[in-house]
């Protein structure tokens, strides 16, 4: 790939299977003898993608497409099964724990929901100092509290409050206070991952703008992990669509909506209500969403896609780029198919 | 009375130790064969509280403490149980907001059509079962046979949620209340559910109450609009009417935060604050601390739900 910058963080051909085969009864398989049979969960597969500094880049997908597995992989939660990844220029996906530390201070995320991730027993300057005074052993109890009224300021938390617990704030309050404990450390990069599917929609525009601002503000980069398809289009500059674990369409938030090329990516889009626009055709997918243990061979898409011929069926369609830095991975897109 | 569905001056409490919280206060709305009405608002608004209320499905120590329902002219709020048992899941049927939930678990598919369909009707195993595949048909459930014998476990998500429509379609209802259908589904199978629901309707002449949160299903599925705000309708309208022309500062204000409503990366229009709890209502118009037209009469008299323009009812003193 290439780009006019060094990218922030760069993702080259991650795989992350998780083995689910349980123990050593539940492998036996009787299939022409007996033989042990592990069972594994693809998670994600062959996935390339690069964040360039100060953007918002987007993942979207349905359940089960590999999303959060890829934002823990990147973080370092998982360890990939293989693939490289580098954040400005250093690779970082095979480091100790202890090399992973400084990196931490700079990569941070924020979960989707704001009741489970936050600690009940532990106070906002609790929740907040922890990874504070973990990070800057030196800092002195003034120079903490400092620090944590000014990012608790920031998010638009009142600084009074610096000594209660969870349950005493809404839901869109503990998600500020979410963007508080990212914020604390002074980041470069943060992983969002559906920071507001669990919010109301006008709590849910109250942090949008605030996620916008902070961009602005810090100069921080997102990877913006959601299912939301409105939101992906209001705060990204770029936008990876996933299906089963596999990116098939990567391009500018702009590029995407206006001519989206993939036609997952359109069945995609065309299934988005939009407020006040009477109901277009959407176009309707055949058949379900294969599970994630059984992939399909050839192109992961092409059981529910109206337009797969016997090459989809057989060979995995490369990710190429198309003259306006779009990556597509399609037979279709690429041997230009007339799909519809 | 014309209408199918006729609620009147709907007011809901919940009884607790520290005296009655009203939940929803003086909900009016009518529904016509087939007519799809949407119900929306933020979570605590008291959209599903008003949904269940239609079909008494109000548990302890909630209670309706004022107001009428009355459906094809009958006054069902006034109705016994067992009677009310007759109407529910028969002429007015509900669906749920998660598939995971709503189905057992631990019976078949199919024991669970049959035995909603004998509870209903004096009908024979063999005719139920016939009757529980024609319904399985009409929501477009691949080999429908086999669904019969399987658990709740080996299906989709998707497929589940048109399993329990099959289900609420069982005994032909004359309205279904759908309580955020899809939300819990991913968008291409929340397309395919939402042209399910509109095409039963239109068919079968069958009035739809669709309660949901979001907007965007509400304006392409519905005819009508209610918006909920603190136990209130507060605006109420022609779907077309309310999306592209609202009233209320409420409605403004929550059509302005979906993202997608204005141009990428501007910043979205936010309603400061957030929807005051039950306990806590405020005086005068519930909505005057979050509103950027607030004088001083909103913060003192409740303002008359009443006819404003194009056809739209809303609550406001200052429109």
């Amino acid at each position: 790939m290439t780009t006019h910058q060094t990218p922030l963080l760069t993702v080259e051909n991650v795989v992350k299977h998780f083995d689910i085969s349980g123990g050593f009864l539940d492998q036996l398989a009787f299939k022409g003898g007996i033989h042990l049979e592990k069972t594994t969960v693809k998670a994600v597969n062959n996935v390339s993608l690069f964040v360039n500094k100060g953007e918002t880049l987007s993942v979207v997908g349905e359940s089960g497409c590999g999303k959060s597995t890829l934002a823990r992989v990147i973080l370092g939660l998982y360890r990939p099964n293989s693939g490289k990844i580098f954040y400005d220029g250093q690779r970082i996906d095979h480091l100790s724990h202890e090399q992973w530390l400084p990196y931490r201070r700079k990569m941070q995320m924020i979960f989707q929901d704001p009741y489970a991730s936050l600690n009940p027993r532990k106070t906002v300057r609790q929740t907040l100092e922890e990874p504070l005074r973990f990070h800057n052993p030196k800092m002195t109890a003034q120079e903490a509290v400092d620090k944590v009224a000014y990012v608790m300021e920031q998010v638009g938390v009142d600084p009074a409050w610096i000594g209660r617990y969870p349950h005493e704030f809404s839901g869109g309050q503990r998600q500020r206070i979410s963007i508080a404990r990212g914020l604390i450390l002074d980041p470069n990069f943060i992983v969002a991952d559906e920071p507001v599917s669990a919010l109301d929609v006008s709590i849910q525009a109250q942090i949008l703008n605030l996620l916008m601002d902070l961009r602005e503000k810090h100069d921080l980069t997102y990877l913006f992990i959601t299912h939301d398809l409105s939101v992906v289009r209001h705060i990204s500059s770029r936008v990876a669509v996933l299906y089963l674990g596999t990116v098939c369409e990567l391009a500018s938030a702009k590029d995407l909506f206006e001519s989206p090329r993939h036609p997952y990516t359109r069945a995609l889009l065309s299934a988005i209500p939009r407020i006040g626009e009477k109901k277009a055709k959407h176009i309707k997918l055949k058949g379900e969403v294969p599970t994630p243990v059984n992939l399909p061979s050839g192109c992961v898409f092409h059981g529910r896609c109206v337009y797969a011929r016997d090459r989809c069926r057989k060979e995995f369609p490369r990710f190429n780029e198309l003259s306006n830095s779009t990556f597509v991975s399609c037979h279709g897109v690429e041997e230009g198919w007339d799909l519809g | 009375m014309s209408h199918l569905l006729e609620v009147r001056d709907l007011e809901v409490k919940f009884a607790l130790r520290s005296g009655d919280i009203t939940a929803i206060d003086g909900v009016s709305f009518n529904l016509d064969p087939g007519e799809r009405l949407g119900i929306v608002g933020e979570s605590g608004a008291g959209k599903s509280v008003t949904g269940f209320a239609i079909i008494n499905l109000i548990s302890k120590p909630g209670y309706i403490s004022r107001g009428s329902i009355y459906f094809e002219g009958n006054e069902i709020s006034a109705y016994s149980l067992a009677r009310m048992r007759k109407i529910r899941g028969n002429r007015i049927s509900m669906i749920f907001q998660d598939p995971m939930m709503t189905l057992n678990p631990v019976y078949t598919i199919g024991f669970q059509m049959i035995e909603t369909l004998q509870a209903h009707r004096n009908i024979s195993k063999t005719q139920a079962r016939a009757i529980a595949l024609d319904k399985l048909k009409k929501v477009y459930i691949p080999s429908p046979e086999k669904r019969l014998s399987q658990y709740p476990h080996e299906l989709s998500g998707g497929m589940r949620q048109r399993i329990i429509i099959a289900i609420s379609l069982l005994a032909d209802p004359a309205i279904i209340i759908a309580d955020e259908p899809t939300t819990a589904l991913d968008v291409t199978i929340q397309a395919e559910i939402m042209d399910l629901l509109q095409e039963l309707c239109e068919r079968d002449r069958m009035g739809l109450i669709l309660i949901t949160h979001d907007l965007g299903v509400v304006s392409q599925v519905t005819e009508k609009i209610a918006v909920m705000y603190a136990g209130k309708i507060i605006e109420y309208g022609p779907t077309e009417t309310v999306v592209h022309h609202p009233v209320h500062p409420y409605t403004i204000g929550l059509i302005g935060s979906i993202p997608g409503s204005i141009e990428p990366g501007k910043d979205l229009k936010q309603i400061p604050g957030m929807m005051p709890t039950l306990t806590n209502i405020p005086p005068g118009c519930a909505f005057n601390p979050r509103c950027e037209l607030a004088a001083d009469i909103c913060t003192k008299k409740t303002p008359v739900f009443e006819e404003k323009q194009n056809g739209i009812m809303a609550a406001c003193h200052m429109k």
